[in-house]
């Protein structure tokens, strides 16, 4: 009581605004709800706002490890060199089509398996469980599987297929590096596709399935004016998901490729990776880092927008 | 009652946050104050001391982890805590903790390629001191050129665990099938003949294996001593880059089209590792790299590779240079180790010769470090273990010359790398390019145009050139 009687000599302001409508939560009320989240939120601050606020500042500065002391201002020279910089377009441009041909075909095949996996046939259990399965395995594993048992001309199962029916074995890797990445890649995304496909699939009215079916629309018509209208929420959001998780693709390159020959495959990620971690030039590095992010919120805001309106399901249709 | 009601508990609800915060204040402090002296070692009440020793993935340093209460039952007291990552990772965990002077580590396992760099920045300590104390550890028993890789101005920064160079690998049962001898002495133009005639692309077996993934440590290392003894050079005497000097790029050139017309199909995808699978699993004739890898392919070879194994000498070009390359792992104490003393003690005892005997009666002779001393090859049942390779290995340790690697007179030290920090930077571009030339995607005079108009702009950038 004595902290009650007090207060009001230090809070002058507090009258004035002390009518408030029945609706709206009083303070002591929105703290208690908000309170609990603080920690989680002062941690989150310090743990993104903090390292975001040295990569700019450590992104203005010449500041390389191993070249010694000379560390200093540079007057945005680092960002001058990000954009005349050839291999961080190349990597860019790798960047885009790795996220984006791989998030379609993801997409693509995911959508064809949840057809596939949604009507019943004996052992479907078994089959779904086999479809999701890769998106489990752990990356690494996979591959270092990939490389060596699938591409491999002399050791991997394409290399033996093409053999067995005469055809000279293609060299996948150094051939086609690009393609070779989007493959593995696809093969790994795609029953995280595949999922959220389903949970849309099992949600289309049966009704109206069933009123078109007695109106005589065949398969294709079924799929364009009731099923792809029903799923596109759930293609949106796999989109987003995927394009956000392929855009970070890492491992799968290191491993794979080292990201050539000749910055074939390298993508933004790898390629900021060498700048800091190979070259221990952590200035270029941190202004490459803050290049791309500039251009991924250009990329990813309008993106954004579109997932937006899946959350409001009734105003789209 | 109405209004002072949420002003005066707010103000005590406030404290509930306030006190949350400052909590996690105490609690991120506390951890790092414990992660302090847990990685640092206290030499405090109990009177143990902890070092913090980071190592390289290998089978080699791995066996040492093994053996570790060896040393802890010799030395009470001095508690050994290992870090092992992988060669790739450990480069920078170990880079970033010395650079910023983290603290985190006691003994670190660098390559040699670091040592001297390291060196000048003050980030490793002088072992000169140490070594002349140390008499059991008997400094004149190391290959002379391990010890010139590991220091800097004729002082010791790091004690080689192991050292190594680089020789030929090949089958003698495939060579006799198609008729090549190969000399203990070979030339590059004798090792593509043969490969050429060993080609047995129907049974999948390619002539010869060179490493062709990027890096500067992977293909580049290999397409280096190449450089060498062809006469070429990566810069001239005033650090002019000399990528596209006709000897410099006929040596790449002959490299790609030996990879390109007999060597390993996809190439641009092996390093080392691809090799050794290809040479153990029967399914190249040659194949050029590291001597520490005979142990490796010996033990996971199938039985007819095993006992048609042998080796030469690395391959000279036109200008007869010996081209072995020479590579060290090196244990240094950091700059801001606390217990540099037992940091030595730990050195001494990992790279000393009984240490050697030691792990090649618990962990078998194959995985013994070798090459960084003289006594090792003179240990029987090594010799015996070893014999088709021992001998050659320590041949072509000391055959290396890290003080002259190249025909004309060059500013800088190291075989298959050039001892300046700038050269990761540019030796995992041109790496790049040069992969891009053994896929295919450009020709060499092209991949060479190009690493020589970025080489020449990261130089000027350091300030070599003018």
């Amino acid at each position: 009581m004595s902290a009650v009687a007090e207060a009001p000599l230090s809070r002058t302001e507090a009258p004035g605004r002390a009518p408030r409508s029945a609706r709206t939560l009083s303070r002591r009320e929105r703290w208690q709800r908000r309170g609990p989240l603080l920690p989680a939120l002062v941690f989150t601050l310090i743990l993104t706002q903090i390292p975001f606020v040295l990569t700019i500042w450590y992104s203005l500065q010449r500041w390389n490890l191993l070249s010694g002391g000379r560390k200093g201002f540079n007057r945005g020279s680092n960002f001058v060199d990000a954009f005349n910089d050839p291999i961080f377009w190349r990597s860019a441009v790798n960047t885009v089509l790795i996220a984006g041909v791989a998030s379609v075909a993801s997409i693509v095949i995911g959508l064809l398996l949840a057809m596939a996996l949604n009507s019943t046939f004996p052992g479907r259990g078994i089959a779904r469980t086999l479809a999701i399965t890769p998106f489990f395995a752990m990356p690494v594993a996979v591959t270092l599987f990939w490389r060596s048992a699938m591409f491999d001309p002399t050791f991997g199962l394409f290399g033996f297929i093409s053999r067995s029916v005469g055809l000279p074995s293609v060299a996948w890797l150094s051939d086609y590096p690009l393609v070779a990445l989007i493959i593995l890649l696809t093969w790994r995304f795609a029953p995280f596709a595949l999922l959220i496909m389903l949970a849309g699939l099992q949600s289309v009215p049966q009704d109206q399935v069933e009123a078109a079916e007695v109106d005589g629309a065949g398969v294709l018509l079924r799929f364009r004016y009731i099923l792809l209208p029903h799923l596109r929420p759930f293609i949106e959001l796999a989109a987003l998901l995927l394009a956000m998780n392929l855009i970070q693709t890492f491992g799968e390159i290191a491993l794979l490729t080292a990201g050539g020959p000749a910055y074939g495959t390298t993508n933004i990620t790898y390629y900021i990776y060498l700048r800091a971690f190979s070259a221990f030039d952590f200035g270029s590095a941190s202004a490459l880092g803050v290049v791309s992010l500039v251009l991924t919120i250009a990329l990813v805001l309008p993106a954004l927008r579109l997932l937006s309106g899946i959350f409001q399901a009734e105003g789209r249709r | 009652m109405h209004f002072p009601d949420p002003r005066g508990s707010n103000g005590s609800r406030r404290l509930p946050a306030a006190a949350a915060v400052a909590a996690l204040a105490v609690a991120s402090l506390v951890a790092c104050s414990t992660d302090d002296t847990s990685t640092s070692g206290s030499g405090g009440a109990g009177g143990g001391i902890t070092i913090n020793v980071a190592l390289a993935a290998n089978p080699q340093m791995k066996t040492a982890e093994s053996l570790i209460s060896d040393f802890e039952s010799k030395n009470p007291g001095i508690k050994v805590k290992f870090t092992t990552l992988p060669e790739n990772d450990l480069r920078p965990t170990v880079t970033k903790d010395v650079a910023t002077n983290g603290g985190q580590f006691d003994v670190v396992m660098i390559g040699s390629y670091e040592v001297p760099i390291w060196a000048e920045r003050g980030w490793i300590i002088d072992q000169t001191g140490y070594v002349a104390e140390d008499a059991a550890w008997d400094k004149a028993d190391l290959n002379q050129p391990i010890i010139d890789i590991l220091s800097k101005d004729g002082k010791q920064y790091a004690a080689p665990f192991y050292g190594s160079s680089s020789f030929l690998f090949y089958r003698s049962d495939l060579a006799k099938k198609a008729g090549v001898t190969i000399s203990q002495t070979p030339t590059w133009d004798e090792v593509a003949a043969a490969a050429a005639k060993m080609d047995d692309k129907a049974n999948g077996v390619s002539g010869i294996c060179l490493r062709g993934l990027p890096g500067w440590g992977q293909n580049l290392a290999a397409i280096t001593t190449v450089i060498n003894t062809f006469g070429g050079s990566w810069f001239d005497g005033n650090w002019n880059p000399q990528l596209t000097s006709p000897a410099t790029v006929q040596a790449v050139q002959f490299y790609v089209d030996l990879l390109r017309q007999h060597g390993q199909p996809d190439a641009a995808k092996d390093g080392w590792e691809g090799c050794l699978q290809a040479m153990s699993q029967g399914k190249t004739a040659m194949w050029y790299d590291d001597t520490v890898f005979a142990g490796s392919v010996l033990g996971s070879a199938t039985p007819e590779v095993k006992q048609n194994l042998a080796f030469t000498m690395a391959p000279t070009g036109p200008a007869g240079l010996a081209s072995g390359w020479l590579w060290s792992w090196g244990l240094g104490i950091t700059a801001s180790s606390k217990h540099p003393d037992a940091a030595w003690k730990f050195i001494s005892w990992a790279t000393s010769k009984d240490y050697i005997k030691l792990a090649g009666a618990e962990a078998g002779w194959d995985s013994i470090p070798p090459g960084s001393r003289k006594s090792t090859y003179e240990i029987p049942e090594y010799q015996e273990s070893a014999k088709s390779y021992a001998d050659l290995t320590l041949e072509s340790i000391s055959k290396a010359n890290p003080k002259q690697t190249t025909v004309g007179p060059v500013p800088y030290q190291g075989v298959q790398y050039v001892q300046i920090p700038e050269f990761v930077d540019i030796g995992d571009y041109v790496s790049q390019q040069i992969a891009g030339a053994i896929s295919g995607g450009m020709t060499v005079q092209e991949a060479m145009e190009k690493s020589q108009a970025y080489t020449t702009d990261v130089m000027k950038k350091a300030g070599y050139l003018k």
